[in-house]
């Protein structure tokens, strides 16, 4: 077992030497050219620039080729990580060695963007009047600091839409096309509670539960919550125990999971959770955009999917990412131009094609190509068309500050226990949950 | 060739003139070479460990006293504010009792295992080689895709384990949420990947006890069991100490499986499975962001595992003293055997050759050999000790 940990911290220091010399060749090429040429893009600045992104940002090598051509003397590098939680530990682990390794562009979930605000002299300002009136309003508000510098340009967004099992739902006599289906959802004005009604009425008639668990599902109610844990003023955590507004989503959603029976009782990512989709566990989930390739990459071979265009309680977002670029960079002028490059409108709806990340930039949205992307698998769902929609449905932007992740943790941990391991009810569990809250020793 | 050396020093102790000890530069160098080398010879290991051992334990101890965030870095001094934080802190005391949990769970039944495989392996087998990698594979397999595996086998509801415990009329059982179902489960990978490995130790210790000694208990009439607890049981003692030893620092320091057990990866949501190490990384790299609490987190391990190293030393000791009465007399007995029945067989001068190395072997016992019987050897010792140093 220590011979494991040898062997994770040789890879680990390994992929952190093979990114310095990355970065290194980059430097001393600027440097030992850069007396002789003057000007840039004439072909004599030969400078390579890392772009640190995780999953699939949907940036092809094809793509990066074209950037290299419209600037000569610029090598493009892309790094994949594989799953956010790596590359988080892996920036929040190089900035505290100083930014040794640090890619040149950095991408960043908005799950981890706030902790990162703290420190915003870690990174460049990319604030640029040109770009104003790029993305939706909010997106480039979760990025914008108190004193207005501008920490990332927003790459992709996930407004959430409901997926449901047509097949199911016919089965227990529920309405199966996606008008019907959403407006048994309540349509436009669809509450919670209206979600949850039909949910009632889908078990009494299946044998599947209606969600697959609380937890996606308070992900979904907690985010409509302007400032859920924390003062959206002064950035204070509010005491969990009196924080009625979470305590009463809590209660709502575990009432439906639990006592109506409506969840699955599934953790996501889970493997459990993966079964489920093979097994008819559930028949619907909360969809953003991005969920859709992981729904389909665990159902394959089932038919039943579609997509409705609807939201309990108002739009909603759930991610997203952003590309900033780590102030410790050599090139951070060139690293800015390509982030803008890739995060131009043009570019997004290419990667939206490529890896189904819904793009936040207005024209993108608004593109043709968007517009008309249909999903086979969903059963030919006119996703850009819905997301869109969904997009202009979000109303709150949920105010995340630098403790967020730790106290919506404590809660889903609540939740799970109730939900899933069952190894308490809701009030004991939520009584834990203000024991780790306080054990936060933020108050 | 301790006989030849020893009259060299008597003489120049003898002479109480230090004029003559005045020695070439040649001499003084080799004098220099025979002190210094072997030093020397070593040293590459030391350097080595200086600065990817002693120097980061010392580093993190200088971290553990101050304030330190992940990405603020380094504050104010606190002095042993962080430990008193961490030993107050609920989870800590509960990711000790997990890890001891876990650790009790794989260790023992993975050694049980260990020696029981390498003892068949240890058999005259038909492709003997392919069945010595073979029990090695798993621990080629990389520890995360061995998660990912059990991780679907000890799924809750459409776990491959629990749809056999429900196809043959039981109960499925909640992996993730009974605390001790979660303890087996996780010791199992454990358990998967260390076997093998552990097996081929105990394996090449029990190659290189001497064969004769089978022979002989064979002659004493003893069985297969007979042979294993008091032949090779006893012959491989050492082995088995640098087995135990090597587990529980192993055992204390369990991560990649517990943190592939779940999604989230911190020991669920009551931190029914998080061990201390898991709880290290969770305080340095999640909610915390605190490097000065996870510092002290990591010296109280160490010390955690320094004291346990030494209960176990002293245990294994204690159970090899024991041991050790119990086969010296059985190998004298075993060797005197040899040598009967060599005699018997083949009369003449090929009998000496076994006698010979027993009042040697008697000699390297040090309790056992009876005062009278003290060979040569050990005379030779002592007056050089005596001469040499004094």
């Amino acid at each position: 077992m220590t011979t494991r940990t040898r062997i994770t911290l040789a890879a680990t220091s390994i992929a952190a030497m093979t990114a310095l010399a990355a970065c290194g060749g980059g430097d001393s090429g600027s440097d030992s050219e850069d007396p002789g040429t003057t000007g840039s893009g004439d072909g004599g600045d030969e400078i390579t620039l890392t772009v640190a992104t995780f999953n699939q940002f949907g940036y092809t090598d094809e793509m990066l080729d074209r950037y290299e051509e419209e600037h000569p003397g610029i090598t493009v590098e892309l790094i994949t990580a594989d799953s956010s939680e790596d590359a988080r530990t892996n920036l929040t682990t190089k900035i505290a060695a100083g930014g040794e390794g640090l890619a040149d562009i950095e991408g960043i979930e908005v799950d981890w963007l706030p902790e990162l605000m703290q420190y915003p002299d870690l990174f460049t300002d990319l604030s640029d009047p040109e770009l104003e009136g790029r993305w939706v309003d909010w997106k480039v508000a979760q990025a914008t600091t108190a004193d207005g510098r501008l920490l990332g340009y927003g790459t992709d967004i996930g407004p959430e839409g409901i997926c449901y099992r047509q097949d199911l739902f016919e089965a227990a006599g529920l309405p199966t096309d996606p008008a019907e289906v959403a407006e048994l959802l309540g349509g436009d004005d669809a509450t919670w509670e209206d979600y949850f009604a039909a949910g009632r009425e889908f078990v009494a008639n299946s044998d599947a539960a209606w969600f697959d668990g609380a937890q996606a599902t308070y992900q979904g109610m907690v985010n409509q919550l302007e400032s859920a844990y924390e003062d959206a003023g002064t950035g204070d955590a509010l005491d969990l125990s009196t924080n009625t507004a979470v305590r009463d989503l809590y209660d709502q959603v575990l009432s439906a999971s639990v006592d109506d029976g409506l969840s699955a009782g599934l953790e996501q990512w889970s493997a459990d959770w993966d079964a489920a989709f093979q097994n008819d566990g559930f028949a619907t989930m909360l969809c953003p955009a991005w969920m859709t390739g992981p729904v389909e990459e665990r159902a394959g071979g089932v038919d039943g999917w579609n997509l409705a265009d609807v939201f309990p309680g108002g739009g909603g977002n759930w991610g997203g990412s952003f590309l900033t670029v780590p102030a410790s960079g050599a090139n951070t002028e060139a690293a800015t131009e390509l982030a803008a490059w890739l995060t131009h409108p043009e570019q997004q709806t290419e990667a939206f094609g490529n890896a189904g990340t819904f793009p936040s930039q207005i024209e993108a949205q608004t593109s043709e190509e968007v517009q008309s992307a249909t999903n086979d698998f969903f059963n030919d769902a006119p996703i850009g068309e819905i997301f869109t929609s969904r997009a202009e449905a979000i109303e709150v932007v949920p105010f995340k500050g630098a403790n967020y992740f730790s106290i919506h943790q404590a809660v889903q941990n609540a939740v799970l226990r109730v939900d899933v391991t069952g190894e308490q009810d809701a009030d004991s569990s939520w009584e834990s949950a203000v024991e780790e809250f306080n054990g936060l020793g933020l108050m | 060739m301790t006989a030849l050396h020893t009259p060299a020093p008597a003489p120049a102790r003898g002479n109480p003139d230090p004029a003559p000890r005045r020695v070439g530069f040649t001499q003084r160098l080799s004098r220099w070479d025979v002190k210094l080398s072997p030093y020397l010879y070593i040293s590459p290991f030391f350097l080595l460990f200086a600065l990817v051992g002693a120097f980061p334990l010392v580093y993190t101890a200088y971290v553990s006293v101050h304030e330190w965030n992940l990405l603020g870095g380094q504050g104010e001094f606190v002095g042993l504010q962080n430990f008193a934080d961490v030993l107050g802190q609920a989870i800590f005391w509960k990711s000790v009792g997990n890890t001891f949990s876990i650790f009790v769970l794989s260790a023992a039944p993975q050694l049980a295992l260990a020696i029981t495989i390498a003892a068949l392996l240890d058999q005259n087998l038909r492709a003997a080689t392919f069945w010595r990698m073979g029990v090695l594979v798993p621990y080629v397999v990389a520890p995360v895709a061995v998660s990912l595996i059990f991780g679907r086998m000890f799924a809750d509801q459409y776990g491959l384990i629990n749809a056999i415990l429900g196809g043959i009329g039981l109960d499925p059982v909640g992996w993730h949420s009974d605390r001790f179902a979660s303890h087996v489960a996780i010791a199992t990978i454990v358990n998967f990947r260390w076997t093998g490995y552990n097996a081929l130790i105990l394996l090449a210790a029990m190659q290189a006890v001497p064969r004769e000694l089978y022979e002989a208990a064979v002659i004493d009439g003893a069985g297969r069991f007979r042979q294993f607890f008091s032949v090779t049981i006893p012959q491989i003692r050492s082995t088995m100490v640098f087995v135990v030893i090597t587990a529980t620092i192993g055992g204390m320091q369990i991560f990649d499986e517990v943190r592939m057990y779940d999604p989230i990866g911190l020991g669920g949501p009551s931190r029914n499975w998080m061990t201390t190490v898991l709880y290290l990384y969770d305080v340095a790299w999640g909610n915390q962001k605190n490097f000065g609490r996870a510092a002290a987190v990591a010296w109280l391990l160490f010390l955690l595992i320094v004291c346990i190293g030494l209960i176990n030393f002293y245990l294994t000791s204690r159970i090899a003293a024991a041991d050790g009465d119990r086969s010296a007399v059985s190998r004298r007995r075993t060797q005197a055997l040899i040598a009967q029945a060599q005699a018997k067989a083949r009369a003449g001068s090929r009998a000496e050759a076994p006698t010979a190395p027993l009042p040697a072997h008697a000699a390297a016992l040090p309790d056992d050999g009876p005062p009278g019987q003290a060979p040569p050897g050990r005379t030779t010792r002592s007056t050089r000790d005596s001469g040499g140093q004094r």
